[in-house]
């Protein structure tokens, strides 16, 4: 484990949007030695729901990697699902992002993510959280994080969030502390996307398409999109053939199949050449083209 | 006034000869015991034997009657006993020659009114005959086609009171002799694969496993269609060849499983324990140790069906017969080793409630609830199956679809693929290797992963005819990689 320091409020380095908040953490742990004026850069915090679907992992895993191409820090919560698949995306675009801890500062929770909080560290960015060694994760201290989240960040976007789910808790500390709320639109009757389509009736700003983030930012699109090998398929008759048919919905090999008429064994290989190249994403036996 | 009658005790799946000793007392008060380590079952010959004697008009000796099974310090189970214990008991008291009676192995239970009843493990008394040198076998009529595949003379008979006329040679003409039945055992028909709408990924992956003889994971909700595939594996794999088949029907036979069994077993064996089933049941155990489930799918099919679903050291057990074929069960009454080579299919639901992958149906499960339920197979255990399939739920339009190719169709491809396969193994080109490089540096991919994704790739390439590994090959076996190595 990499080094951990302790950054009082008193401290210069102490994240200036975080100390305004109503409550600020009284000091912050960090593992990662990257200098913490990574803060004033635009921080967007990326959360949602634990389990969700796989339209909410493409969009999240896409979201992230394009602001982090355009220059953003994405901070999240390390959880699984959608905070995950933010890190993720801001790893793709080998930039940093920042992970806050509901638990103490050496504990990797859920321990699922271990391999994924060391490849933030090691690429420069950072893990905080306002507990000292040792703090076993605790229920209640799950939403205390959440205002450190939102209290760091300049723009929270909800990209799935249940009816009762703990992204609306960020959601509503990031109003609390005066900061913009955008949240995806999701089907109506998804359950995965309650919370985040009520967020928009109350009026939050709809993500209507990935720049409509940038923007909110002052940030914008990267000239080089972040995954250049989707492109790759331009003289693969057959690998285009199958992205014509994958649309921008959500299917399963066999439907593939009889949509290309294209035998099974075959296909099975075409996805995975796609899959490898991070062109289409495959979640519980169906694929979907990964949104760029 | 002695007397001895041989017969055969099954140890594991060895026989060990018995002989079965009467010595007949004169004395005021009859008596008849039974001594040398017989169990319960033993014990009761007693009755069954009396009863059939008597009903077959013979004559029961009024005598202190002791009958010995010797060896006296191996442990002795079931009814399998009566009939030699019965002919010994004439023989002692000269109502059946002797002389004759030492040239037989008999093996049957005995009914009180004479008839002689087949016993399982019947095969097993007639190999055992077969080393000691007695060629001839007296056994029960519906066993005697199962025991001649021993390569002994068999002499079927239905009552006690032929077989005491064929020993005293009565019977007119020729002795009679079952012939080795090498017929195709018509066992309950497979299910096909032509019943299978749809689903053509898990169709693929199926034709896969028997080819090259991969262990199968199916995964996703209730009601697409895991079971029913797995069930018609054994219908797409080569036919037993005469050896595997003698050695599916031995085990079978000890077992005491399937009925009436016609005599070979041709038919690759399919075996589906609920999970509710112990560890001694699966992997074989008892005070004798008995053949457990993964013995009765050697050279055949084992389904776990909802494999999380079953305790733990059940399914850690499964890892020492998956590695080397055989089970070896330790109890205090000796060991035994049985051969368990089988393919396994496990299936499984990609959430404990069920719901997940199943558009039309909402999961609640936490995704710590998942986990949980996805830990409880161990990874130990995934590295075995070296192909998984997601099996979504099928659109309704899918199952009113044609009907799936047939079994026997899909059985030439399997049996030509596994012939080459036999013959020499394709070796792969380099750009193979390369995306197969690739794959493991952008995918998690574990070692152990990556040799499984290569076999497949093999076997792909047998089942496509061709002489070398190409891409497409590792591209389509990389498909079914283990999902969990997807996972980062």
């Amino acid at each position: 484990m990499s080094e951990i320091r302790n950054i009082p409020r008193s401290s210069p380095e102490y994240p200036v949007r975080l100390r305004a908040i109503h409550d600020p953490p009284a000091s912050l742990w960090i593992r990662g030695g990257a200098p913490l004026d990574l803060f004033d850069r635009p921080c967007l915090a990326v959360v949602g729901a634990r389990s969700c679907t796989s339209y909410g992992r493409s969009v999240a895993r896409s979201l992230a990697r394009e602001a982090t191409a355009a220059g953003a820090v994405v901070v999240s919560g390390l959880a699984r699902g959608i905070d995950g698949e933010a890190h993720r995306g801001a790893l793709d675009a080998n930039g940093c992002t920042v992970a806050v801890l509901g638990c103490g500062i050496d504990r990797d929770y859920p321990a699922a993510h271990r391999q994924l909080a060391a490849t933030i560290v090691d690429s420069g960015g950072l893990i905080v959280s306002e507990y000292e060694r040792g703090v076993e994760p605790a229920p209640w201290r799950f939403p205390a994080r959440n205002r450190i989240i939102s209290g760091v960040s300049r723009l929270i976007v909800v990209v799935e969030a249940r009816e009762r789910s703990g992204a609306l808790i960020t959601a509503d500390f990031a109003l609390e502390q005066g900061r913009d709320v955008m949240a995806v639109p999701g089907e109506i009757t998804s359950a995965p996307s309650m919370g985040s389509n009520g967020l928009l009736r109350q009026g939050a700003a709809p993500v209507t398409r990935i720049d409509d983030v940038l923007v909110e930012l002052g940030l914008e699109r990267a000239q080089q999109a972040a995954a250049p090998e989707a492109l790759a398929f331009a003289g693969d008759a057959a690998a285009r053939e199958v992205l014509t048919a994958l649309g921008e919905g959500e299917l399963t090999p066999d439907e593939l199949a009889r949509a290309t008429g294209r035998s099974p064994g075959d296909l099975a290989g075409v996805l995975t050449r796609l899959e490898l190249a991070g062109a289409v994403l495959a979640f519980d036996g169906r694929f979907r083209r990964q949104a760029s | 006034m002695l007397a001895r009658a041989l017969t055969f005790a099954v140890v594991g799946l060895e026989p060990r000869r018995v002989d079965v000793e009467a010595h007949l007392l004169a004395a005021d008060l009859p008596s008849f015991s039974i001594v040398g380590m017989g169990d319960r079952a033993c014990q009761e010959a007693k009755h069954r034997v009396r009863g059939a004697v008597i009903s077959a008009l013979l004559e029961w000796p009024n005598k202190a009657i002791t009958v010995n099974l010797a060896p006296a310090a191996l442990r002795k189970e079931g009814s399998g006993y009566d009939l030699a214990i019965a002919l010994s008991v004439l023989a002692a008291s000269a109502q059946v020659p002797s002389a004759v009676l030492d040239l037989h192995a008999c093996i049957g239970e005995l009914g009180l009114d004479g008839d002689v009843r087949p016993v399982s493990g019947t095969i097993a008394v007639a190999e055992g005959a077969m080393r000691s040198g007695v060629t001839r076998v007296l056994c029960a009529a519906p066993v005697a086609a199962e025991a001649a595949l021993a390569g002994v003379d068999v002499v079927p008979v239905t009552h006690l009171a032929q077989a005491v006329s064929y020993l005293r040679g009565d019977t007119p003409g020729a002795m009679p002799t079952a012939a080795a039945d090498e017929s195709v055992a018509v066992a309950a028909p497979t299910p096909d694969l032509s019943d299978v709408r749809g689903q053509e990924r898990g169709r693929r992956a199926l034709e896969i496993a028997a080819a090259g003889g991969h262990n199968l994971l199916l995964e996703g909700p209730p009601g697409t269609g895991k079971s029913m595939l797995a069930r018609r594996l054994p219908g797409i794999l080569p036919p037993l060849t005469a050896e595997q088949a003698l050695e599916v029907t031995r085990i079978h036979s000890i077992a005491g499983s399937g009925g009436p069994r016609s005599a070979l077993q041709r038919v690759p064996p399919f075996r589906a324990p609920h999970h509710g089933a112990s560890a001694a049941a699966v992997i074989g155990g008892g005070v004798n140790p008995r053949p457990g489930e993964v013995s009765l799918a050697h050279h055949g099919v084992l389904m776990l069906d909802e494999m999380p679903e079953f305790p733990r050291p059940v399914l850690e057990a499964l890892r020492q017969p998956l590695e080397d074929g055989i089970v070896s069960v330790v109890r205090t009454a000796g060991r035994a080793t049985f051969p368990a080579r089988f393919r396994l299919v496990g299936t499984m639901n990609l959430c404990p409630c069920g719901a997940r992958g199943d558009p039309r149906l909402d999961c609640a499960c936490s995704a710590t609830r998942v986990a949980t339920y996805r830990d409880r197979v161990s990874r130990a255990l995934l590295d075995r199956f070296d192909l998984t399939v997601a099996m979504p739920r099928p659109r309704a339009d899918e199952l009113s679809g044609p009907e799936g190719e047939s079994s026997a169709v899909v059985r030439e491809r399997v049996i030509a693929a596994a012939g080459r396969l036999a013959e020499a193994e394709p070796e792969r080109v380099a750009a193979a290797t390369e995306l197969l490089d690739r794959a493991v540096e952008r995918l998690p991919l574990s070692g152990r992963g990556r040799a499984r994704v290569a076999r497949v790739a093999r076997t792909i390439a047998a089942l496509a005819a061709s002489d070398a590994v190409l891409t497409e090959h590792v591209a389509e076996a990389l498909s079914y990689r283990t999902p969990r190595d997807a996972i980062r």
